[in-house]
């Protein structure tokens, strides 16, 4: 079969395709984008990338409430009768044509006066007059050429984020200082005595102090702050040797150049503290596309259709009272339990579930919160507010306002603990030592073992090392939270899945079939009846039974939400529910099924299957030697034999469980000792995610929503999950090799303090150059890692 | 020799002239977004062989130079 692809989206062109300037369109969607860019000379668009676009949906109505005066005014940024300034989330975004097509909004709609694109953060921030336009009418011309924003209860908030640059600024400050005081204090590291050099020395070393002040009481500040908790919360962490270390430099080089002993250690203070800062601003990075901190709120539409006495109106969702009749459109989100009042109901659970088949319900039937409406218009009455609906409930559980981060210590800190003793006994004999020996010498030599101690090195390892091994699992398509989720993952024992949605794909793509055996003819004839259909079981079936030779039917219905009837000669066929075929004695209801009938005598049924993600039974092999494995499902036991076939022996197999259930089993056991990965998918695993020591939302597509987590994996990496792991582990071991590294240059360092040696040369020299070589080495050494993930 | 203190406090200024510029860089958010940067500006080639009306295109090339 010859394949086409579609100019504007690249799709596969199906049937129907449409043809409108020596161009082929797989839909009318599509065609009308193109026309509107042709129209407007952006045809350029199309130069950039090919087939770039994305097809525009049905948005009808859905975007009234930003009428709404009262909505408009806090979503915009700016606002003065004369301009509004508003930053739109536009998950669609995704090549450089998008970024050009965006930042072209004014050529579309004069009235904007100009546009500029984030695509980092996949938002476009548009500046327009609001006299002239409106934000609803931007909103509709971003959905027509296909980039629908996606506005959110999220965004429902007052006042500006604030971003924190403070890092950036203390980075610049040391950065701007080390190289200056470098530059100041060359001349005496040769120890020449030259007139002019005396004669101007004490001008270098004060302006040294100058610049280093800066550095000591801006840039470090966070190390003396860090420290300061630290220790009032009987932790020695790593910042308390560090804080200690900044100290004591700038007061012995204050010292030293007061009385005139010596050019003090400017050089090491500044560049130490820029070596940290850097180490830090590594470590920094974050996906700004994703969110790992999403709750409900971010699923959640602004506003609804409310309906008072056969009027429409949008109303706020907080807005929403017991009672109201509530209008919601086709793939609009249910925001409050309620009952159906009219319509057909076809809601897809899969937000809240994961399960992504959509479920039929009748008037009178109870919706929950978070389910998706999938066709048609239906009208259904509140029975709760937003805040005490069933779904949003989960998130009052106080597991979602703890900070995981602080109940963790980190490798770094269970080595300083240690570190910091050792180097204050140090410093403390040597000082005794000198003071019997040498008295004059032993506060040089008490300051020089602090000094050259200060574990620079030590501090770097872990950033580095943790920072570079997250760009790397990035670039895999496995997105972590920051970097002390590495260090979780190396440490766990446990990893519980989820189910549907986790270890099974969201296509449900094989089928078995029971009944009477159909014969060739009639399998053409229904391989034929499906081609017609746009069910998506049907296109399943479809797609599973063998090719046949394309026939003509005399008579093809479809009956919607039934089944699908067609003729061909003398043979009919009817495709459908148990029901509709004429078969009443079936009545499983654990599994999906398509029920055959020909020539009105029952022949059997297709029952579908979860198809579980290749790879799955090898991954489990794996893992299985040094992890527990635990399938933890909300679903019901009808898949319990398939499982066990596929899975070792030893994986716990537990069913039925609502989303208190599966963050209760976490919680109880890990307070018998386990570390547990929760790998998971929708919003009902979200309570596991946020109690387990590490939560993975697994994703098919990371720009669509996934709940609250602490790494993001992209599901066609799902069976990599073992190589992650491994890597993760022998990061930490790299960790541990370059702590010996930084111990080894200490030692040499600590050599030259406790024998009275140590020169500020000395100190210029070995601190950068352990700092470097950790780093080089934790680079080398990760790099090395990440090339066994391929 | 006390022209040292010119040429100190030249170089210190021309260091900070830099480093002022630095900071209001920052400040401006030009260090938000890395990425898109250097996908807009190889548009503007693209768009000159279109009409030279002044967009926001061409404000912004000449801002960024």
């Amino acid at each position: 079969m010859e394949q086409t692809q579609c100019f504007h989206c690249g799709d596969i062109c199906k049937k129907d395709v449409l043809f409108f300037d020596e161009k082929l369109f797989c839909c009318n969607g599509c065609k009308t984008v193109y026309e509107i860019f042709s129209k407007n000379d952006l045809t350029c668009y199309y130069d950039l990338q090919a087939a770039p676009g994305i097809i525009p949906k049905e948005i009808e109505g859905k975007y009234d409430f930003l009428n709404d005066a009262n909505i408009i005014e806090k979503l915009v940024e700016f606002n003065d009768g004369q301009t509004q300034i508003v930053t739109l989330y536009i998950p669609h975004m995704h090549c450089s044509s998008c970024i050009w097509i965006l930042e072209n909004l004014n050529k579309l709609q004069p009235e904007i006066s100009s546009s500029q694109v984030n695509f980092g953060k996949k938002t476009v921030r548009v500046n327009y007059n609001p006299e002239t336009t409106s934000l609803k009418k931007i909103v509709l011309l971003l959905s027509s050429i296909g980039y629908e924003p996606y506005i959110s209860l999220n965004d429902f908030k007052t006042g500006k984020e604030h971003i924190n640059r403070s890092l950036i600024y203390k980075l610049g400050i040391a950065g701007f200082a080390f190289g200056n005081v470098m530059f100041l204090s060359f001349p005496e590291y040769f120890e020449v005595n030259e007139f002019w050099l005396d004669h101007y020395k004490p001008l270098f070393r004060w302006l040294m102090f100058a610049f280093s002040l800066p550095v000591v009481f801006y840039a470090g500040q966070d190390y003396f702050i860090s420290a300061y908790k630290g220790l009032s919360s009987k932790i020695l962490n790593i910042d308390v040797p560090i804080a200690l270390g900044i100290s004591v430099l700038f007061l012995r080089s204050t010292i030293d150049i007061l009385f005139d002993l010596g050019s003090g250690f400017f050089d090491s203070l500044t560049g130490l503290v820029f070596f940290l800062l850097l180490g830090k601003f590594f470590q920094q990075k974050t996906y700004t596309f994703l969110s790992f901190e999403r709750d409900y709120k971010s699923y959640f539409p602004i506003a609804i259709t409310k309906v008072l006495e056969g009027k429409e109106t949008p109303i706020q969702v907080y807005d929403i009272k017991k009672g109201d009749r509530l209008l919601i459109r086709n793939e609009e989100l249910i925001p409050v339990d309620s009952i159906l009042i009219n319509g057909k109901a076809k809601i897809d659970y899969s937000f809240v579930t994961g399960e992504s088949e959509a479920i039929r319900k009748h008037s009178g039937d109870k919706l929950f919160a978070g389910g998706k409406q999938t066709s048609g218009v239906i009208e259904i009455e509140a029975i709760k507010s937003i805040e005490q609906s069933y779904l949003t409930q989960l998130w009052s559980n106080d597991v979602f306002s703890k900070n995981k981060e602080d109940s963790f210590t980190t490798l770094t800190n269970t080595i300083s603990k240690r570190f910091t003793i050792y180097v204050l006994s140090i410093a403390f004999i040597a000082t005794t030592y000198w003071l019997f020996a040498d008295a004059s010498k032993a506060i040089n030599v008490f300051t020089a073992v602090l000094i050259i101690a200060c574990p620079c090195a030590l501090a770097l390892a872990a950033p580095f090392a943790l920072g570079n091994l997250l760009r790397l699992f990035g670039k895999h398509k496995f997105y972590l939270k920051n970097v002390s989720v590495i260090e979780q993952l190396a440490a766990i024992n446990t990893i519980i899945f989820d189910k549907t949605g986790t270890i099974t794909s969201n296509k449900k793509s094989t089928a078995t079939y029971d009944g009477d055996l159909l014969t060739a003819t009639e399998e053409q004839l229904l391989k034929n009846t499906l081609r017609g259909s746009n069910h998506p079981l049907s296109r399943t079936l479809y797609d599973i039974l063998d090719e046949y030779q394309i026939i003509t039917l005399n008579h093809f219905e479809e009956h919607l939400g039934k089944g699908i009837e067609a003729t061909h000669n003398n043979d009919s066929i009817k495709v459908g529910s148990a029901q509709f075929v004429g078969n009443i004695q079936d009545v499983s209801v654990l599994n999906t099924t398509v029920h055959i009938s020909s020539n009105t005598i029952y022949k059997g049924k297709f029952t579908f299957y979860n198809s579980y993600r290749d790879g799955l039974s090898r991954l489990f092999n794996q893992l299985k030697k040094q992890y527990d494995l635990v399938i933890l499902s909300g679903d019901n036991e009808g898949e319990l034999e398939n499982l066990k076939k596929l899975l070792p022996a030893k994986t716990k197999l537990i069913f039925n469980q609502k989303p208190d259930d599966k963050l209760e089993y976490i919680k109880y056991h890990q307070t018998e000792g386990a570390k547990i990965v929760m790998v998971g998918d929708g919003l009902n695993d979200a309570g596991a995610l946020a109690q387990s020591n590490v939560g993975i939302a697994l994703s098919e597509n990371v720009n669509v929503f996934s709940p609250a987590c602490d790494a993001i994996l992209d599901a066609s990496k799902f069976n990599q999950l073992n190589r992650f792991l491994k890597a993760s582990k022998n990061t930490i071991k790299i960790i541990k090799w370059s702590f010996v590294l930084s111990f080894i240059y200490n030692c040499i360092g600590v050599y030259f303090a406790v024998t009275g040696q140590l020169e500020p040369v000395i100190a210029a020299i070995l601190m950068p150059l352990s700092s470097i070589s950790v780093v080089a080495f934790t680079t080398v050494a990760t790099n090395f890692i990440g090339r066994k993930l391929n | 020799m006390s022209v040292i203190y010119i040429l100190l406090s030249i170089s210190i200024c021309v260091a900070l002239v830099f480093f002022v510029a630095f900071i209001t860089a920052v400040k401006k958010g030009q260090y938000d977004d890395s990425y898109t940067p250097s996908v807009r500006m190889l548009f503007d080639d693209e768009l000159v062989k279109e009409q030279s009306k002044p967009t926001i295109k061409t404000k912004k090339t000449s801002k960024n130079k």
